[in-house]
């Protein structure tokens, strides 16, 4: 049953940097829906396998940047925190 | 009629354009110039305010047919007034505007899986299609090994593979466009089933894992650059450093340039004198024309570096990682990101700062953006600055070694000043009139690349035209009339020409308003034809000071001499500061107007950049009095 690598799930904005997860629930209506649709395009979704490769320099440490696949996306921590992920 | 177009089936009609459509970052723009070269036409779409750019594209059929490069987008369902141009366009529904006849699907090779999600899309449409593999060298660099067939056989339409900064592929992907068009008769193109967002996203998947044979582990260069670039710390020191280098560089990399055309310009007005025989006439050619167009072309070097940055940074995705860095800062004053790009793009020009506003999708945080933009110092101040600064600031040598400049330091601090003030604005506006929802901040960051001069050159040389042709239009016109004004009607013999004139009477009445923040006749003189641009101003003043100039040695004078000898240093402090606030350009005028449909706002714009120019060229004034300068 218990096994060390699995990790609960968390909210994108708290994921370490560099550790590969996955999307496992995103809350939409957290979201304007504009900004839900362009997360959505940029593949943002339930399923997508992400890491957080940066985070912003000053006060808050936002935004954040994203790597899915060979792409890197800039969001904020008000988006990653609709985005629950578990770590792989 | 050529021979190709006598044996074509009677049914089929003519090839005559096509369209290039893909992700942001897909590398269409640097296809399209390498298929279309210099041959570019750049003009609005009709009714709206995206940029249209198109160019001839020769087939090898010897047929010439028509390529735009549409703006970049994720998806058919448009976010952004760009997007929405380009789902128009594809769909035959923008009116003005008929639909392309083939479509160039542009795929980032080593960014498969997303771009074939659009990919997917476009072609679903069942119209004629072609996908340029683009970028391939790049993808191999890092570590990736593609099979093109695999990628056609999946997709159902031709793949190129293509290299557009080594010009690999146009030939064939010309011939494929050709090609694709002539197939429509046969019935050849598969419609495909219409899938939804989740289902293409796992077609794209499947897709593109078949497409990839190999895949090496190999550390990409972009993410090494990134630990640095966007670190914590050294990341806002390099993006502060960069952007100090910029200013320093446009201030004193062209000043042999500078010089140069001065000299160009002296030799021309010296041959009119020697050639024409004294009189109004020949002082119309050289006071009038040629020393007021003469005063602002030699600023062309300095335009020249400045854009030359800014594309750089631009084209290497390291504005991209400027965005990034300053998010929060923006987001403190109420905005994002996105609009860092606009605002820095405002320093070159706030023309095409405004209209590249449109990629950011909130309205408020578009309005506020484009009613600070004017505030960025853009590259007609220069000239100004350049002026003022020359005059009266003398070039101490400062800090370590004595490697920057006084002169540089006060043009950096006129610079900050701008960024300050619009920042205040900005939080100002964001609690006031465009109060609303805090705006987000979602961007690709598109892949470091090696900026490719050809593209710069082309770049540079629309931007370095668009420049001489204000000179050589607006400008002329403004000093001529300029001369005119002050020419007429004539003053009496020992009377002071410039007192008799219109324009002296018209300066007097503002004169008298802008007497208390320390502004002389002159000067009043000046920002009557200065609202056309703001550059007028040196043009005006040097026209004014080679008018009042009774002798030849005086006229031959610098301007910066004669401002040295005319203006008190508080006055001259002052205009520098009036200057960081004044709305004096119709085209940010006009171009606000057409951006936000109306006069409201750019009456606003007006009234609240007015208002603060003679604030703080108050204050300025004041205190230099107050401190005794």
């Amino acid at each position: 049953m218990h096994s060390v690598t699995t990790l609960p799930p968390i909210t994108l904005d708290n994921l370490p940097l560099e550790t590969p997860a996955r999307i496992l629930a995103v809350d939409w209506s957290a979201l304007v829906a504009e900004e839900a649709q362009r997360l959505r395009a940029l593949g943002l979704d339930v399923g997508a396998r992400i890491s957080v490769s940066h985070r912003g320099v000053w006060a808050g440490r936002d935004p954040l940047a994203i790597t899915i696949g060979r792409m890197t996306v800039a969001l904020r921590r008000v988006h990653a925190k609709a985005m629950t992920v578990e770590a792989i | 009629m050529t021979v190709v177009e006598a044996i074509r089936p009677a049914e089929t009609t003519r090839l005559q354009r096509a369209a290039l459509v893909g992700n942001p970052n897909a590398g269409k723009s640097a296809l399209f110039n390498a298929l279309t070269g210099a041959r570019q036409k750049i003009a609005n779409y009709p009714g709206v305010t995206v940029e249209r750019k198109a160019g001839r594209l020769p087939l090898p059929t010897g047929e010439t047919i028509e390529l735009t490069d549409l703006p970049g987008s994720y998806g058919l369902d448009a976010t952004s007034p760009d997007e929405e141009v380009t789902r128009r366009v594809i769909l035959g529904e923008l009116s003005g505007e008929a639909a392309p006849d083939v479509l160039i699907v542009v795929l980032d090779a080593s960014n498969l899986e997303q771009h074939l999600v659009f990919a997917q899309e476009v072609i679903a449409l069942g119209r004629p299609c072609v996908v340029a593999l683009n970028m391939i060298d790049l993808a191999e660099r890092d570590g990736l090994t593609l099979d093109p067939a695999a990628l056609a056989q999946a997709l159902g339409v031709p793949v190129i593979p293509t290299v557009a900064v080594r010009r690999r592929g146009l030939t064939e992907l010309a011939e494929a466009i050709a090609e694709a068009h002539a197939r429509v008769g046969a019935g050849s193109v598969h419609p495909r089933a219409h899938l939804d967002m989740a289902e293409r996203r796992m077609e794209a998947h499947a897709i593109a894992g078949a497409a990839i044979i190999s895949e090496s582990a190999k550390h990409r260069l972009h993410s090494r650059l990134d630990q640095v670039l966007l670190h914590p710390w050294l990341g806002p020191i390099i993006l502060f450093a960069l952007l100090f280098v910029v200013f320093q560089a446009v201030f004193s990399w062209a000043k042999p340039f500078q010089d140069g055309l001065q000299g160009v310009v002296d030799l021309i007005i010296g041959f009119v004198k020697g050639e024409m025989p004294a009189g109004l006439l020949r002082d119309f050619i050289t006071d009038g024309a040629l020393s007021g167009v003469g005063a602002v072309v030699v600023f062309l070097p300095q335009i020249i570096i400045l854009f030359f940055f800014i594309l750089s940074l631009e084209a290497s995705g390291y504005m991209a990682r400027a965005a990034f860095l300053m998010d929060r800062l923006m987001a403190g004053v109420g905005l994002s990101g996105r609009s860092f790009i606009p605002l820095l793009s405002s320093f070159a020009c706030a023309v095409p700062g405004i209209m590249a506003t449109r990629s950011i999708t909130d309205p408020k945080d578009r309005l506020t953006t484009i009613l600070i933009a004017p505030l960025m110092t853009c590259s007609a101040r220069l000239p100004v600055y350049g002026v003022i600064i020359a005059a009266v600031i003398p070039n101490t040598p400062m800090g370590p070694g004595g490697i920057i400049g006084l002169q540089g330091l006060v043009l950096f601090a006129l610079y900050v000043a701008g960024i300050v003030g619009a920042m205040v604005v900005a939080l100002l506006l964001r609690g006031t009139i465009t109060k609303g929802k805090a705006s987000g901040f979602i961007m690709e960051m598109p892949k470091y690349q090696m900026p490719r001069g050809r593209d710069l050159a082309l770049g540079l040389f629309q931007r370095a035209w668009i420049f001489l042709r204000r000179a050589g239009t607006i400008i002329f016109q403004v000093a001529v009339i300029l001369w005119l004004l002050l020419n007429f009607p004539r003053a009496e013999p020992g009377k002071d020409q410039v007192d008799a004139s219109f324009a002296g009477h018209i300066a007097n009445g503002l004169a008298v308003v802008v007497k208390p923040i320390g502004f002389n006749r002159d000067i009043a003189l000046a920002l009557i034809p200065s609202m056309a641009a703001r550059e007028v101003a040196v043009s005006s003043l040097a026209t004014t000071y080679a008018v009042s100039s009774s002798d030849e040695e005086k006229t031959d004078e610098a301007l910066s001499a004669q401002l040295k000898k005319n203006w008190p240093l508080p006055t001259a402090l002052a205009f520098l500061a009036w200057f960081v606030f004044a709305p004096q350009c119709m085209s940010t005028i006009a171009v606000t107007r057409r951006e936000t449909n109306g006069w409201k706002w750019p009456s606003f714009m007006l009234a609240y950049l007015f208002g603060l120019a003679y604030l703080f060229a108050g204050i300025t004034y004041w205190s230099a009095l107050a401190f005794g300068l």
